[in-house]
């Protein structure tokens, strides 16, 4: 910076212009989209040859990034916000369980099923985020706890009522084709890359509609969070909660809705889920609240808030569906796809340092 | 920042392809088959599944693929099977504990062409599956036995306790063993506890029996719920006052059947349940051997106190 400004009459700091590369490489997300493409390389090469490269393997890893990514970019929008909401995979279940024993036990059609599933989670969230606010804990603890409670509601509430866990039987529900129709249709699309077996009829590579849930969601919350007052808010917030409430910002509000928002993003998965699938099961969703977290985190949302992206998350959220099923296809044991997710967790968090670190320096 | 990049690219490249190449060997048969189940990593029970799966693959010369999901989620578990299909393997073996759930990833590996094996949990859906053959015991009426054998015994009112809250399978299990229980008279209440944490799962068995004293009888419906109920037990100085049996062999299992404190365990050869569907499928890439039958049972069987202990030196092994 000194050897720059020598050389050239003092210009106003406030309008100097940053170096376009060096602008790049201070974005959040940078990190995760170099890794989504190393990744995807990586398993190119080792399993090119084994389907990895077909249609319906993008399919498959597209599905898994989407469904994660729908939940990762709320979650990361969150942190930004300098908050943790760990009780997402419970309201997951609930929410689709919600779904499950309303069109089957009590008959209803679907749509107010999820409707009512909707209203369930946006109130468990509005809890969690008024919990946080009035007890001043830290937001980690309300929603663990609300993670056990949420979940104990569930199993034991299913089990008074149906006697077992799981419910089936949801595609002979009222109002079904319509909800596959906003939630789960399949684009199904001729695999050229796969000739199906003597007699077999052809292969089709079907790409769920999840995926564009995914995209708009991310694309939606990013124009939010940079474009607009209340996202600016968030940031701020997430830097510095008492600077931000001595300059007007609402902190109570703003937080709750974005509680409220996560609860929204698991009970659209869990929407997408439970029609897709067909079926509710009290334990799904578990453990999705770290793997959200994991996936914002890759994408360079840092966990002490202010700082992140959604586009990031979605990318985060990708790499792991691509190592997810990468691993299947490359005949590793899904024994060690748990030592892959930690230790893409910590170099993650290191090259995200590092990349932030350097670029800071330069500037 | 490349030098960093490159330097993970580098290890991760030499580590995976290490893992790759170490399954590869002369003289195989150039099939491969790819098994989906929804088995926990810590289940002793799937280890040995897993070890049939491994011997099959080793004396058929075949290609063996291992997978299952780190939680007891049907999603990420259809997520798997899709991924195996697109893979397109020469056979797949899968266990189908929600058939709901399971049941289009399943049907769209049949319409590929691929042959498939169901294992463990789905007898009662492998027929409409369109699955080559299913290899495992039926559920509802290995509970009922179970129930049968523990109301002779003198069992009045039971706690059948369920280490996987979700399994369609575990279910039927307490459902045939409560039916079998009310035929004799007896009660029974289901009690959930978490396989992950044996601690969680004593104290909540010995919750149960301090809250109701008339409980003579507790059922599990695998090792990992029999060990937290012998050390409830024996914590509450009830071991031999109440009946204990269980589904599912471990070593733990088999030396407390020795020692008298469990009554009874219903073995359904789970290592047979790995190592048959490979021999199967080989033989139907072969010759197009398919089997005689859909159901192909491999329980229930009951070890009690007069073969406990020749079973045991083979549960040691990892092979029952």
């Amino acid at each position: 910076m000194a050897a720059e400004n020598t050389s050239k009459p003092q210009a106003d700091e406030r309008l100097r212009r940053d170096n376009p590369l060096r602008r790049i490489l201070r974005r959040p997300e940078l990190g995760a989209i170099g890794g989504a493409v190393v990744v995807w390389l990586l398993f190119a090469y080792l399993a090119g040859s084994r389907g990895f490269l077909t249609l319906s393997g993008a399919a498959t890893y597209l599905e898994v990034g989407a469904q994660l990514g729908i939940l990762s970019v709320a979650v990361s929008t969150l942190m930004i916000g300098g908050e943790f909401d760990l009780s997402i995979g419970s309201v997951l279940g609930a929410s689709g369980m919600t779904i499950a024993i309303l069109s089957t036990q009590f008959g209803w059609n679907l749509l107010p099923a999820i409707a009512v599933a909707l209203v369930l989670s946006l109130g468990i969230g509005a809890i969690n985020g008024f919990m946080v606010i009035r007890t001043r804990l830290p937001s980690f603890i309300i929603t663990l706890g609300s993670l056990f409670v949420v979940r104990g509601l569930t199993i034991g509430i299913t089990r008074a009522i149906t006697g077992r866990t799981q419910v089936g039987g949801i595609k002979d529900a009222q109002g079904y084709d319509l909800a596959v129709g906003l939630f789960a249709h399949q684009y199904e699309v001729i695999d050229p890359a796969r000739i199906p077996r003597p007699g077999a009829a052809p292969i089709t590579a079907d790409f769920p509609l999840s995926i564009i849930w995914w995209v708009i969601l991310g694309a939606l919350t990013t124009y939010f969070l940079l474009r607009t007052r209340p996202g600016n808010w968030i940031f701020g917030i997430g830097g510095d909660q008492q600077a931000a409430r001595n300059v007007g910002v609402p902190v109570g509000k703003v937080k709750i809705t974005l509680f409220m928002f996560t609860a929204a993003a698991a009970w659209l998965v869990s929407t997408i889920q439970v029609i897709s699938v067909g079926s509710a099961d009290a334990l799904r969703g578990e453990q999705r609240e770290f793997f959200a977290i994991i996936a914002a985190v890759i994408g360079g949302t840092l966990l002490t808030g202010g700082y992140g992206s959604a586009i990031g998350a979605m990318f985060g959220a990708l790499i792991i569906g691509i190592v997810q099923q990468g691993i299947v296809f490359a005949g590793v044991d899904s024994d060690w796809f748990l030592v892959v997710m930690g230790l893409l967790l910590i170099v993650a968090v290191l090259v995200n340092n590092y990349i932030r670190k350097r670029a800071s320096e330069a500037s | 920042m490349s030098r960093v990049l490159k330097l993970i690219l580098v290890v991760a490249l030499v580590l995976l392809s290490a893992v790759s190449l170490t399954t590869a060997q002369d003289e195989m048969r150039p099939y491969r088959i790819v098994v989906v189940t929804h088995g926990q990593a810590s289940d002793p029970f799937w280890s040995v599944v897993k070890n049939g799966v491994d011997a099959a693959g080793r004396d058929m010369r075949v290609t063996v693929e291992y997978q299952a999901p780190a939680t007891f989620d049907m999603v990420a578990m259809s997520q798997l099977i899709d991924a195996a299909v697109a893979s397109a393997p020469d056979g797949l073996v899968v266990s189908v504990p929600d058939a709901d759930a399971l049941g289009d990833s399943i049907r769209a590996a049949v319409a590929a062409g691929i042959p498939v094996v169901s294992i463990n949990s789905g007898s009662d859906v492998a027929g409409e599956l369109g699955v080559l053959a299913h290899v495992g015991q039926t559920e509802y009426e290995a509970g009922l036995g179970g129930g049968q054998r523990m109301a002779a015994a003198g069992a009045t009112n039971a706690l059948c306790v369920n280490q996987e809250v979700g399994n369609a399978a575990l279910d039927l299990r307490c459902q045939g063993f409560s039916d079998a229980m009310a035929v004799a008279g007896g009660a029974v209440s289901v009690l959930a506890v978490d396989l992950n944490d044996p601690t969680g799962a004593q104290n909540a068995i010995s919750a149960a029996l301090t809250a109701d004293s008339t409980i003579d009888a507790v059922f599990t419906l695998g090792p990992t719920g029999a060990a937290p109920a012998l050390l409830a037990l024996e914590e509450g100085g009830m071991l031999g006052s109440v009946k204990v049996a269980t589904f599912d062999l471990s070593p733990e299992v088999l030396q407390a059947i020795v020692d008298g404190n469990v009554l009874f365990a219903i073995d359904q050869q789970q290592y047979t349940q790995g190592y048959l569907p490979i021999v199967y499928l080989t033989l139907f890439l072969e010759n197009l051997n398919t089997p005689g039958a859909v159901l192909i049972p491999t329980g229930p069987g009951f070890v009690t106190q007069e073969t406990a202990a020749t079973v045991i030196e083979y549960s040691a092994r990892g092979t029952r």
